[in-house]
């Protein structure tokens, strides 16, 4: 096992070296200007040189690469341009908030998912089945951006029950685990939910469907076992492939919560994202990827370490 | 009977504490801004006008200011920290200010002429050891006039500019001036003194979560007593997304929001918010390459382009809210002047004039125009074009767009109407602070700030237009100064010289709790007058 985990930790390495390239060069090709977010635009040609050089903006792009995986490997990630800040604080600052986001939808969704996607596996083509079906498309489809907005009109301008923004009172700094703070998570984590919620169902409907029509089924059956112990076993075989679509779901729901977090102006990592994207921060976009990309590097990692202790078939192959 | 009391003294109790919250929340005012994070706070603002306006003229103060006063009248300039200022009768390169005496810092320290070299020298000497280039990016473009600074006394302050330049007081206007003792107090170190800055202004920095809230209390020392804030706290919230602002304001979660969207404004006022608005400083043109080959050369054609827009139509798109431009600057400015080129929608003139000029049905006009789908201050810049676009087809003038996003047009802005990436644009839609003779007529057709030197984007250069920016500049009578002032916005509305659409009127939302605001002519705005009921 120690020698699977030391195998797939290695090739993590080049996958990371590859992701910095990429996040580095993808940034330098879009089209804007980093100083247009520091700068008035009267600002004339001398000094926004000046500013330029005092960034390193004018050195060659291998040169500022090196520099910038040379910072990297000392743990500086470097300032970000618009505000100033150290980019380690704002990404990982702001990478807890979006965990504390992702993990709280994962809560709701995998459960939901895994619930729904046995119960239309094990009724399958029955009416509950098309119902199952028709709950879980419905997730994957509706533009979760949308439902937020609709979420908010619903619960916070109509009824008054949840605030529609932010993280709390005090924001996300003075964060604790009361009402007051809980009750800002609600509708972000339930809006974020719903995508994975329909693919989970879908998939943990089609593993157990074709676990539950296999012959050692039936046999498990003849053997004189419960309903209960069957769908036991049913359960383990299709949780090695259920674990890892939930863990690259959890990767999703990390990263690509960029919307939603705009939708909520919740502090997280998609919010953040955003904001570099729109002021061309190149050091806070290459590091905030950075550090989304290695999270689901490492998510992959744990997922396939995960897969290979329940299920011993994957470690053999 | 008991249960009965029970029940009575736990229903008093909860109202006992709704209303103590309720009292709490008295003093509070709480501001969704459009800007995505806390304007810089250590003293020279970064997010444009919202910056200045939040972070700026609360918690800091400048030798000369802008009276935020009134609703009803442009504003002028007023002594800030400076009482008064004046230029040397013989060299009129030297300005000599005289200081405020007794202005404290938040820090309690004292505000001196000594404290505006080191604030200059922090902008402009990046030898010195207090030289911040964040807060240098954003100031030292706005006093491009100062040649040398020094204190005569604690309390004479005298500034040297390059050559004669009587909008030095506009200019001054920007800078910020933040606290020498404070920035020792943090070990001289800027980021510091960002989590706990110290000014002069009436409000003090008391919390500060980037990206998330600033909170601000009254400085109950500041030295104009009219300014002490009333509140009891005033908090900052960045929130970007117009929809998530109108949610935050329609559920209570703040009290006032900047810049609601036009289709929002029906839902608020019918659940009782208020809209406040006011014509101010703002521009919504476009600019025309004057460039050799540019159909823009031709005054005809330039006028024809200004005669052919509804602009009573498009305020229906905009739910009203903007002024229709009758020239360059609004139309109530005290630079507005005596123009005689009527700006009005006359498409059969319009039509005239282009078949004048050569064009018609069957040789229409083919222009290409830069514009981006959205941007910071920009209105609704996409649905606007689309309509500009359909006006000018009507009298035959055929508008191909090039869209491209909001961060790459600042760039092609800078870069001018002969830079390549451009793409032979003929035009580009931009909009922008117009507030002093700078920003509202010299940087948009001086030769000298022809881009990418300047912001000077068709790369016009007229002799005439020249003398009259000179005089501007050597005008140093403030009333002698406003009258060439309106001669020269004069001669941009006849010449045509922009095709003059609309300007903003800075709509704000808020709660019918918030009293007490008078919405200035403005790009800042006064908080310290607003009570909550």
């Amino acid at each position: 096992m120690f020698s699977y985990f030391l195998r797939r930790l290695i090739l993590v390495l080049p996958v990371a070296f590859g992701v910095s390239v990429i996040c580095f060069l993808l940034v330098q090709i879009a089209p804007g200007d980093p100083l247009t977010a520091i700068m008035p635009v009267d600002a004339t040609a001398e000094e926004q040189a000046a500013m330029r050089a005092a960034y390193g903006l004018d050195r060659p792009l291998p040169v500022q690469y090196a520099i910038w995986v040379g910072n990297l490997a000392q743990g500086d990630m470097g300032r970000s341009i618009a505000t100033g800040r150290p980019v380690a604080g704002e990404v990982f600052g702001a990478v807890q908030n979006s965990l504390l986001l992702a993990v709280s939808a994962a809560v709701i969704a995998f459960p939901i998912g895994i619930f729904l996607g046995f119960l239309a596996g094990y009724f399958r083509d029955t009416a509950l089945d098309k119902a199952v079906t028709a709950v879980s498309i419905a997730g994957v489809s509706v533009p979760n951006y949308w439902l937020g907005i609709v979420l908010v009109i619903i619960f916070s301008v109509n009824l008054g029950w949840l605030p529609s923004m932010g993280a709390g009172p005090g924001g996300s700094r003075d964060w604790s685990w009361n009402w007051e703070h809980m009750r800002h998570l609600v509708l972000p984590a339930v809006t974020l939910a719903v995508v994975p919620i329909g693919i989970v169902a879908r998939t943990v409907r089609a593993l157990s469907g074709d676990i539950l029509s296999m012959d050692f089924v039936q046999a498990l059956y003849a053997k004189g076992m419960s309903r209960f112990d069957v769908l036991i076993h049913v359960g383990r075989n299709a949780a090695a492939t259920a674990l890892s679509v939930m863990g690259l779901q959890l990767g999703y729901l990390l990263g690509g919560s960029i919307l939603i977090e705009t939708v909520f102006n919740w502090p997280g990592s998609g919010f953040l994202l955003s904001n570099a994207i729109f002021q061309r921060d190149l050091p806070l976009l290459q590091g905030t990827i950075l550090v989304l990309a290695l999270f689901f590097v490492a998510m992959n990692l744990i997922v396939d370490v995960a897969q290979a202790a329940i299920d011993p078939r994957i470690k053999r192959s | 009977m008991l249960g009965i009391k029970r029940s009575f003294s736990a229903l008093m109790l909860t109202a006992g504490l709704l209303s103590a919250q309720t009292a709490l929340a008295q003093g509070t005012l709480r501001i969704g801004m459009t800007a995505a994070d806390i304007p810089l706070t250590t003293g020279q603002t970064d997010q444009g006008g919202e910056g200045m306006r939040f972070m700026g003229y609360t918690v800091y103060d400048s030798l000369i200011e802008w009276d935020l006063t009134s609703a009803d009248k442009p504003s002028t300039l007023i002594p800030g920290l400076a009482t008064e200022w004046a230029v040397d009768a013989e060299d009129k390169t030297k300005w000599i200010f005289k200081i405020r005496e007794g202005v404290k810092f938040h820090d309690g320290s004292d505000f001196t002429a000594e404290s505006a070299v080191w604030n200059l020298d922090k902008l402009l000497d990046d030898t010195s050891e207090q030289y911040d280039p964040r807060q240098a990016a954003q100031g030292k473009s706005r006093i491009p006039a100062v040649a040398s600074y020094r204190a005569i006394d604690p309390l004479t302050l005298e500034i040297t500019t390059k050559t004669p330049d009587a909008t030095l007081p506009y200019q001054l206007a920007w800078i910020l001036m933040s606290s020498k003792a404070n920035w020792e107090a943090h070990g001289k170190d800027w980021e510091q003194v960002a989590m706990e800055p110290s000014g002069t202004g009436p409000w003090k920095l008391e919390e500060f979560v980037p990206r998330e809230r600033a909170e601000m209390v009254p400085f109950a020392e500041y030295w104009d007593e009219t300014r002490v804030p009333k509140l009891d706290k005033m908090v900052l919230i960045p929130l970007p997304e117009p929809n998530a602002r109108s949610a935050a304001l329609l559920s209570g979660q703040v009290d006032w929001i900047e810049a609601p969207a036009p289709d929002t404004i029906p839902a608020m006022t019918a659940n009782g918010f208020v809209i406040s608005s006011n014509a101010y400083p703002h521009n919504w043109t476009w600019h025309l390459s004057r460039l050799e080959g540019s159909p823009w050369n031709d005054i005809r054609v330039r006028k024809a382009a200004n005669l052919a827009i509804d602009r009573e139509g498009m305020g229906a798109l905009l739910g009203g809210l903007m002024v229709p431009a009758k020239g360059f600057l609004p139309p109530g400015s005290q630079w507005f002047g005596k123009p005689s080129f009527d700006v009005r929608y006359d498409p059969d003139e319009a039509r005239r004039l282009l078949a004048e000029a050569g064009y018609g049905p069957d040789k229409p006009l083919k222009v290409k125009a830069l514009i981006s789908p959205s941007g910071s201050g920009q209105m609704l810049p996409l649905p606007m074009n689309e309509y500009i676009q359909q006006n000018l087809a009507e009298v035959g003038i055929d508008v191909e767009f090039m869209v491209v996003e909001w961060n790459q047009m600042i760039n092609l802005w800078r870069a001018g109407a002969a830079d390549p990436a451009v793409e032979g644009s003929q035009s580009i839609n931009f909009t922008y602070f117009i507030q002093d003779p700078f920003t509202g007529l010299i940087r948009h057709l001086s030769c000298d700030l022809i881009a990418p030197n300047g912001t000077n984007w068709g790369h016009y250069c007229d002799p005439e237009m020249e003398e009259l920016f000179t005089k501007i500049r050597n005008t140093f009578d403030p009333a002698e100064q406003d009258e060439v002032m309106r001669r020269t916005h004069e001669k941009f509305v006849d010449d045509a010289l922009f095709l003059m659409v609309t300007h903003d009127v800075a709509p704000r939302a808020m709660s019918p709790k918030v009293k007490g605001f008078v919405q200035a002519q403005n790009w800042y705005q006064n908080f310290s007058s607003i009570t909550m009921e």
